[in-house]
């Protein structure tokens, strides 16, 4: 009975703190948003940070993207080829990756890569008394610093996802058509006939944008709640990436169940 | 230990970070146009104090006065009118390590005024050159070393003619020379300008040559304020102990503990027989 008694108070304990940083994080993020005027004032600070994180992350996206769709084309074939319609294999591979891999995939390295950069950027300015400098000149890190790195990397996610799709496209067109020899005229027509612009690329649009929020919000967090020491930030690190990945899978689930069920 | 005519006047602050308490009912003030030394050892408070000034941590209790105005109630346009007159020098420089040194001390300049380039770009040579940097201005942070980070952050500190400035720790790990001219840097900053320093420091020397007047911090509060001369003369043993740097007095050298013997696990073993 005590035991039960003592699980359960930890059990409670466990869930009371979760959802308090929760709350603490939320009351971050909304006054990160609220000082974010800095980002339409001086948009240089803006492009500077779209491009720290573009930019950190754009070989590896093209990389893995090529990758992804050279794999889907072959699995997709060989597939397709049992029923005889290889001719579908374009479609195939344009609906993975703009309705789920597009977004997922490089949200996923979006947070290993870039996500991981921002939290040691913050949590390392503020080991080093830079945000309390800054504080003491009268400038507010929160729109100076971290304002334009989350809307820094919420603008940059639906880029790399676009390129990432884009570039896996062109991975499943390699496998398919230049090297096994499916038409090329079937692959592009029954993508072109299959893909819709609402149903399919606005959702995918939807979708890295959430992700892209959801990643940027936990990196700057992460690096501003940080522990002031050089174990603390590698540890912040890590969080970003794990919380980052469970977050981006978990509403990958929900607006999959809400786009893309029932109709079609 | 406050006196009327004082710049800065805290007065019965209690402050504690969680659990931990730093300060209690703390009364000490800071002359207007003066050097003053806030002395005391390490984990004292001395940073915190600092902080309070620029209300960057609030008091639970008790008031922090800057300039006739209660800092601890300020909201955040008065906190940072009231920051724009103060230049803080840190510990390790806090130089933003992605910019160079030109632009960290650009970086107030540009923040806090709408002066055209060719203007910016005099004022930090000219603070700069205070400083005996203006060759240094395209080095990044990473390749100064630590006395010359300390420097650039004093020029960056005064880039917007501050009226009051504070100085954490500007003396650590420099060497006699650099020491030197640190100090002199801090009283010529003052004399010349008219503003008002407080700077902390564990260096006697350097404190007592430079300060006009010593403040001494013990167990959350103030021990003695006077003149460097006035604090040599004092018979309190207190005093006596950190201007001789004795190793044990009423500041205990061990950390307070069970008696030596009822700790050694030995005689723990032989007590239980
Ligand atoms: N952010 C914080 N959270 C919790 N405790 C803190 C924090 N900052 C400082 N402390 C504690 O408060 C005490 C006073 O800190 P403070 O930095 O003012 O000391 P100090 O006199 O400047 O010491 P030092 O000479 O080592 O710089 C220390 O014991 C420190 O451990
Ligand atoms: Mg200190």
């Amino acid at each position: 009975m005590t035991l039960f008694k003592t699980m359960l108070s930890k059990l409670g304990r466990k869930t009371i703190d979760s959802l308090w940083t929760l709350g603490v994080a939320s009351t971050f993020i909304f006054r990160v948003i609220a000082r974010s005027s800095i980002v339409i004032r001086r948009p240089n600070l803006l492009v500077a940070e779209m491009h720290f994180a573009g930019v950190l992350s754009l070989v590896i996206i093209i990389v893995s993207g090529l990758f992804v769709g050279l794999v889907l084309g072959l699995q997709g074939y060989e597939t397709l080829k049992r029923y005889g319609s290889t001719g579908a294999v374009g479609t195939l591979v344009a609906l993975s990756l703009v309705r789920e891999l597009g977004p997922v995939v490089s949200a996923l390295l979006f947070a290993s890569r870039a996500g991981s950069a921002i939290t040691a950027e913050i949590g390392i300015m503020k080991t080093t008394e830079q945000l309390s400098a800054m504080e003491m000149m009268a400038v507010d890190p929160y729109a100076r610093v971290i304002a334009p790195m989350f809307w820094g990397g919420v603008l940059s996610m639906p880029l790399l996802a676009a390129i990432f799709s884009a570039m896996g496209i062109i991975g499943g067109y390699l496998i398919t058509v230049v090297v096994i020899g499916v038409d090329s005229g079937a692959f592009w027509s029954q993508m072109q006939a299959s893909v819709d612009f609402h149903h399919d690329i606005l959702n995918g649009v939807i979708k890295s944008v959430v992700f892209g929020t959801a990643v940027s919000a936990i990196s700057v967090y992460e690096g501003y709640a940080s522990v002031p020491t050089a174990e603390g930030v590698s540890k912040a690190v890590t969080r970003t990436v794990v919380t980052s990945a469970l977050a981006v899978l978990a509403l990958d689930f929900v607006l999959t169940a809400f786009m893309f069920t029932g109709a079609h | 230990m406050i006196k009327t005519t004082d710049l800065i006047q805290i007065s019965s602050l209690n402050f504690s970070y969680g659990e931990s308490e730093i300060f209690q009912n703390l009364d000490v003030g800071f002359s207007a146009g003066k050097v003053t030394a806030i002395m005391g050892g390490s984990g004292s408070g001395k940073t915190t104090i600092l902080k309070l000034i620029g209300g960057q941590v609030r008091p639970q209790k008790g008031r922090v006065i800057c300039d006739s105005k209660v800092v601890n109630h300020m909201r955040h346009n008065e906190l940072f009118a009231h920051r724009k007159t103060i230049g803080m020098l840190f510990q390790f420089g806090a130089l933003f390590t992605d910019l160079n040194v030109f632009e960290n001390v650009a970086f107030p300049l540009r923040e806090q005024t709408a002066l055209p380039d060719a203007a910016i770009k005099d004022l930090v040579l000219l603070k700069l050159h205070a400083v005996g940097l203006r060759g240094a201005s395209r080095l990044m942070p990473a390749e100064l070393s630590g006395g010359m980070a300390r420097r650039v952050a004093l020029a960056r500190a005064i880039a917007l003619d501050p009226s009051l400035m504070l100085y954490d720790e500007p003396f650590t790990g420099l060497d006699p020379i650099s020491t030197a001219i640190t100090g002199n840097l801090i009283r010529t900053l003052n004399d010349t300008l008219g503003i008002t320093s407080v700077f902390v420091t564990h260096d006697i020397k350097a404190s007592f040559k430079v300060a006009d007047e010593v403040v001494l911090l013990s167990r959350g509060c103030v021990t003695a304020r006077g003149k460097p001369e006035d604090l040599m003369e004092s018979t309190d043993p207190l005093v006596q102990q950190f201007v001789n740097g004795e190793v044990d007095g009423p500041v205990p050298f061990h950390v307070r503990s069970r008696s030596y013997r009822e700790d050694l696990a030995l005689v723990q073993s032989e007590n239980l027989k």
